[in-house]
């Protein structure tokens, strides 16, 4: 058979096998002015180590792009270019397309050079989602989308996205005397969409900074596979989820723990559940209430038990009724959906 | 030419080709070894992107030819991959090009040589497919440089003069190319298309020099600047196209010594001004009607004459004043509008006014007319009728300031 798609090499980036084994060399470094617990300031970090020096990052508009790149101050070490919103995608493909065009005309010398672009969930699962869906339909560029996911539009003063969860307090869902949830959306399931519409798309996987390792090896999975690939990362935001910033770790592993946040990978097709989700379904350890996780955090202050309790019913409909739990939401039987009175 | 139909081979290296507006560009692409270029649909635009991906697949040209899934994504992809180095290609037509407007904003204060090809037409509502101006007008204060061409030849040509302005690294600032739609883009005309040894005489690689992004250039581009930066970042952009003027200038001189093809004075062309007491003014495709219907009124003894805009950004306001300070009265078509604007006049004749209010010349009044929008035919009666009217400004006599031309009463 022909060969369709001609992919260009990528760098080999073998997964790092212990914490102690990591390089030392930061491409993340001082210069930005993220808060105090901030998770996606620390995916920032590992993912720019974990890709090494021949990278180039494109950043969409968000929390980390203005609070990253104050003019003279930059805390990028590798390239860095700002893209717009909605643009991760495009930034990713354009990029991508014209390394591959310049190295082969010889414009530019031949080397395999990571293209990197990340967006928030704002500029991921609401405004960029068609662009992103687009170039994950693209097979011939080596590009990773890293969607980091603080689940609101944390820099502009934290609205609620697409990627907001049911009932949460934003600034555009306060709760009021008269009604007590104003966000009645699940929160849109961005890495199994990605995974599921997009067949040449080999790599996705959802991750966590509470297990930054892991975290890594994904993300260097995601570089070395080719083609373009996609990553969400559930990120903790203390200012936009309302909690002291010293509990940011200990909420990403309650994210995972409570099973609100799977992690899995789906390499090349073929989905595999990892880390601690791995272990729950395994059985060998049991899902945490949904309410641990709930209680430490001030978005979610106003919910009553009916609330909660409705929370923990939508998280073990993932686990029991979806056909993948946890990753996919097409249900093995249909059953009615009731929410809680107003 | 597998994509045109070669009427003759001349002498030399240049080849004839029968071929449309859209197609002159593909090829001025094709010859200018364009690496990287997205595609949307829209008429009447994508007939450029019709014609170049037939001569990506025939083999005629290499780059990387990606089809979009929206103008947004089309134009940032590319803006994208000319931050990377790249020499890029893009274009869109009406409603489509504003879809794309975030990123038309961006590219120029990144500083893209990117080079877009506008297929001029009337933005919704009520849906038409024929030309406005107002789609590639609405980008007039951004950095975009902006030049209108009024026929396949002058379309191609213009696309290589367009990317050594561009990417001069004194400009770096993207240019669109403005098509009539229909009337341009559609329509063939008998083409020299040069050599390729030619266009690379004329047309140096694209260097990103150090705002390339690059490993081994690691900048970050584009952070936030705020009220202690941004005023400088936009003075330097302004300064760039200040500089555009005199490169444009420069581009066209070396093009004559290149390809033996003069355009005059690059930013306006003057038809039949020598002896001419008024003139009228408009830009693209107008200039056909217009100049059949001066030459039937000069047979009448009528002394007027034809100035067309070619670049409208940078615009040439000195040398237009200079020129326009020589007749009695000058009316200005605008296959455009601009409501609420000074007078109601349409955008052109209101930069026409401005340029005129600063020049140090004489200030003959400038009539406004509004007409062939949404790609109604402005006829030759219609200009007879525009005529008269500005000859009875240049006698003294008041005249509105704006008229509608053609419209349905």
């Amino acid at each position: 058979m022909a060969t369709v798609v001609k992919h260009d090499p990528t760098q080999a980036l073998d997964p790092f096998k212990s914490v102690k084994k990591l390089p030392l060399e930061e491409y993340f470094t001082s210069g930005h002015r993220t808060c105090q617990g901030c998770e996606s300031a620390l995916l920032m970090k590992l993912m720019a180590k974990a890709a090494g020096p021949r990278t180039i990052v494109l950043g969409s508009t968000g929390c980390m792009y203005v609070a990253n790149t104050t003019y003279y101050s930059t805390s990028w070490v590798v390239p860095w270019m700002h893209t717009q919103l909605g643009s991760s995608g495009s930034a990713a493909l354009g990029t991508a397309a014209a390394l591959k065009v310049l190295m082969r005309k010889g414009k530019m010398k031949n080397e395999p050079i990571n293209v990197i672009a990340f967006c928030g969930d704002g500029g991921g699962a609401d405004m960029g989602i068609s662009g992103i869906s687009a170039t994950l339909t693209h097979p011939d560029y080596n590009c990773l989308i890293l969607m980091y996911d603080n689940e609101s539009y944390a820099n502009t003063d934290i609205q609620l996205s697409g990627s907001t969860p049911w009932g949460a307090n934003t600034t555009f869902s306060t709760p009021g005397k008269v009604k007590r949830i104003m966000h009645h959306r699940w929160k849109k399931n961005m890495a199994g969409m990605m995974a599921a519409g997009h067949p040449e798309c080999k790599y996705v996987s959802t991750i966590s900074m509470s297990y930054g390792l892991h975290a890594m090896n994904s993300m260097r999975k995601a570089l070395a596979i080719g083609g373009p690939t996609f990553v969400h990362s559930l990120d903790p935001c203390p200012k936009g989820w309302d909690y002291d910033p010293y509990l940011s770790h200990e909420i990403g592993e309650l994210a995972v723990n409570t099973g609100v946040w799977p992690l899995y990978e789906i390499e090349n097709g073929v989905l595999r559940l990892t880390g601690r989700t791995q272990q729950i379904a395994a059985g060998k350890i049991r899902r945490q209430p949904v309410r641990d996780y709930l209680t430490k955090q001030g978005r979610f202050a106003h919910f009553t038990a009916d609330d909660t309790d409705y929370f923990q019913s939508k998280i073990d409909e993932m686990w029991t009724k979806w056909l993948y739990p946890g990753v996919i939401p097409f249900r093995k039987e249909i059953e009615a959906d009731s929410a809680p009175a107003e | 030419m597998a994509i045109a139909t070669v009427v003759e081979q001349q002498k030399g290296t240049e080849e004839t080709a029968l071929i449309t507006g859209s197609e002159a560009i593909a090829v001025a692409c094709k010859l200018a070894d364009v690496d990287v270029i997205t595609a949307y649909p829209i008429r009447p635009y994508d007939t450029v992107m019709q014609y170049i991906c037939k001569l990506v697949a025939n083999g005629e040209m290499d780059c990387e030819y990606i089809v979009a899934e929206g103008e947004h994504s089309q134009f940032e992809i590319v803006k994208h991959a000319s931050a990377a180095g790249a020499r890029v290609f893009c274009g869109s037509s009406g409603v489509g090009w504003m879809y794309a407007m975030e990123a038309l904003t961006v590219t120029p204060a990144l500083r893209i040589p990117m080079i877009a090809m506008v297929g001029n037409r009337a933005l919704d509502d009520p849906g038409a497919f024929g030309v406005e101006h107002n789609d590639a007008l609405a980008v007039r204060d951004l950095g975009w440089q902006l030049v209108w061409v009024d026929n396949a030849q002058e379309a191609l040509d213009t696309a290589l003069i367009a990317y050594r302005v561009a990417e001069d690294r004194r400009i770096f600032l993207p240019c669109a190319i403005s098509c009539d739609g229909a009337f341009l883009t559609h329509s063939q005309a008998v083409v020299k298309i040069p050599s390729q040894e030619q266009v690379n005489k004329f047309l140096p690689r694209y260097n990103r020099g150090d705002l390339l992004l690059h490993p081994d250039n690691p900048i970050t581009v584009a952070p936030q600047g705020n009220e202690d930066w941004v005023m400088e970042i936009r003075r330097q952009n302004y300064a760039a196209i200040e500089r555009s003027y005199g490169v444009i200038k420069e581009a066209y001189a070396e093009f004559e010594k290149i390809f033996g093809r003069s355009y005059g004075n690059p930013f306006f062309e003057e038809y039949m001004t020598s002896d001419a007491d008024i003139v009228l003014m408009g830009m693209g495709t107008l200039s056909t009607p217009v100049k059949v219907a001066i030459r039937k009124m000069r047979d009448e003894g009528k002394k007027v004459g034809f100035v067309r805009m070619r670049w409208f950004r940078p615009f040439a306001a000195e040398d237009l004043a200079k020129c326009l300070s020589r007749f009695k009265a000058v009316g200005v078509i605008d296959r455009d509008y601009s409501m609420g604007s000074p007078y109601n006049s349409g955008v052109l004749a209101t930069e026409v006014r401005t340029a005129l209010y600063c020049g140090s010349g004489a200030k003959p009044p400038v009539l406004g007319f509004i007409a062939g929008l949404g790609g109604r035919e402005v006829t030759v009666p219609d200009v007879e009728k525009i005529t008269a009217s500005v000859q009875q400004a240049a006698q003294g006599k008041t005249q509105p300031l704006t008229q509608w031309i053609g419209l349905r009463e």
